[in-house]
């Protein structure tokens, strides 16, 4: 029996897709049986990110309605055996499938799978009901901004009000650290203080998350940029491994080496 | 009937007339002995405006005995009503009369756009965040941070005050009362309360300590029973 991890982030463009296909990879990385389900009906683009949009003929909406099977409509990546994707319809809107569709899905899907993970539409209506419907736990995405901190805080409250879905975890998203250390973002101690949920992970802005995806392959494949560690880092703790957070800062030349050997803060 | 004893009964303080009205006597009556009171004693038209306090004693007033009560008096242009006062409150009333004693104790993080409201005085022991809101008809503690908006006293009562731990809000409301954090970014102050200036009518933010000079009857049932 699989468990299923709804993501989602209120506000859009933070990385709620980028962290669905990455996360996925890398649990898939360690071995595990991960299915991804695309619930942004109207707006898909998990398939496009995971390299697998040629590969489509059925999707989410033609299970609900029963045009086919879920089998049938399971895309398997190309690089992985154990890593499959449910894609969303590109035609249909949000209200073409309900809450109790998903959740049909999902618990259907949840007798193969390790890993279900749910890509969540912006936004807290129809598309974001569905959503959570089927989800078992929740993580939410946010970038160090007000404005996503803001609606990161709008949905863990929400979240807190389903039953069935426990207290979310919290991923911080494209840190940029010369910003905060500037002051110009807020940093990760305070975004943990306001929202109050415990951290999955945090992972840096790196030029390498666009490249890959403009690629169609998923950074969390490449052995040792940033963002693919601290992905594969997140993957570790759903799997229940305690694992530090990863130092995001850039160690520039052997000064900052030695100020760090004497505990010194550059 | 002229020897049945009297339905209305005006004595004069220091405060104003007051009104006693006799328990027992039927309220057609007492509006009616109200009236001819009133219109024999010549009251000079010069004279300043006196308060009118009436003293139901052990009746229950309904809204609508108020009110013919209240037309009588203020048809006589120089009296006007101060308090109406009975001994007696229907069942619903003491009830909320009781909820406003109330102290509510909530362990919650108030999110951006969820509110929090309680009848009587709100002990928050969690956060408010940005774009989240609590309010009372009484007083708001907050054992935590206070990121949001706040108001307290929300069914007019100035006298409510706002204290958190933690104080650096989006908005204060005390009664119909507001004021907003500055337009550029400020750091939070920690042990803080706020309360309406009744010399400038405006929310001023203190030290907690101070509390004890600015609202030394604040804890106090009477206090709360007369807003109640």
């Amino acid at each position: 029996m699989g468990e299923a991890i709804v993501i989602t982030s209120g506000k859009g463009g933070v990385g709620k897709t980028t962290t669905t296909a990455n996360v996925g990879t890398s649990l898939a990385l360690l071995g595990k049986k991960v299915c991804l389900l695309d619930t942004d009906i109207g707006l898909r683009n998990l398939d496009v990110v995971m390299g697998l949009e040629n590969r489509i003929v059925y999707d989410v909406v033609d299970v609900v309605q029963e045009r086919c099977r879920v089998k049938q409509a399971l895309v398997r990546d190309k690089r992985f055996d154990c890593l499959h994707l449910l894609p969303a319809s590109q035609t249909s809107d949000k209200s073409a499938v309900t809450p109790e569709g998903i959740q049909r899905i999902v618990a259907e899907l949840k007798q193969d799978y390790d890993y279900i993970l749910i890509d969540c539409p912006a936004g807290i209506e129809q598309g974001y009901k569905n959503a959570i419907a089927g989800a078992d736990k929740a993580v939410v995405v946010t970038t160090p901004e007000k404005s996503s901190v803001r609606d990161a805080d709008r949905i863990i409250g929400l979240l807190e009000k389903e039953e069935g879905i426990g207290s979310p975890h919290l991923i911080i998203n494209r840190i940029r650290t010369h910003m905060v250390k500037s002051g110009d973002m807020l940093d990760i101690s305070d975004i943990v203080e306001i929202l109050a949920v415990d951290l999955l992970g945090i992972v840096a802005d790196d030029d390498e998350v666009i490249k890959s995806s403009h690629h169609g392959e998923p950074v969390a494949f490449q052995p040792d940029t940033k963002a693919s560690i601290s992905y594969r880092n997140i993957a570790r703790r759903i799997l229940g491994e305690s694992v530090p957070l990863m130092s995001l800062e850039d160690d520039k030349g052997i000064m900052a080496k030695v100020k760090k050997f004497f505990g010194v803060k550059s | 009937m002229k020897n049945k004893k009297q339905a209305v009964t005006i004595k004069g303080t220091k405060d104003g007339l007051t009104f006693t009205i006799d328990e027992t006597s039927s309220m057609e009556h007492i509006l009616q002995e109200l009236k001819s009171k009133l219109s024999s004693k010549v009251i000079d038209q010069d004279q300043p405006v006196i308060k009118v306090n009436i003293d139901a004693g052990n009746r229950y007033l309904t809204s609508e005995m108020k009110e013919q009560m209240q037309e009588i008096v203020r048809s006589k242009p120089n009296l006007v009503i101060n308090e109406i006062y009975s001994n007696v409150i229907t069942k619903e009333e003491a009830k909320d009369w009781y909820k406003d004693l109330e102290i509510s104790a909530i362990t919650k993080i108030v999110r951006a756009g969820q509110q929090l409201h309680v009848h009587g005085d709100l002990l928050l022991i969690g956060d408010v965040n940005p774009g989240g809101t609590v309010s009372a008809t009484g007083n708001v503690y907050i054992l935590g941070k206070l990121n949001g908006i706040a108001h307290a006293g929300i069914e007019g009562d100035p006298k409510a005050i706002i204290a958190a731990a933690y104080m650096n809000p989006t908005q204060l409301r005390i009664s119909g009362f507001l004021s907003r954090s500055p337009d550029f970014e400020t750091e939070g102050l920690y042990m803080e309360c706020a309360y309406v200036n009744q010399d400038t009518d405006k929310i001023l933010i203190d030290r907690l300590q101070s509390l004890s000079t600015i609202r030394p009857d604040l804890g106090s049932i009477e206090r709360r029973m007369i807003n109640g």
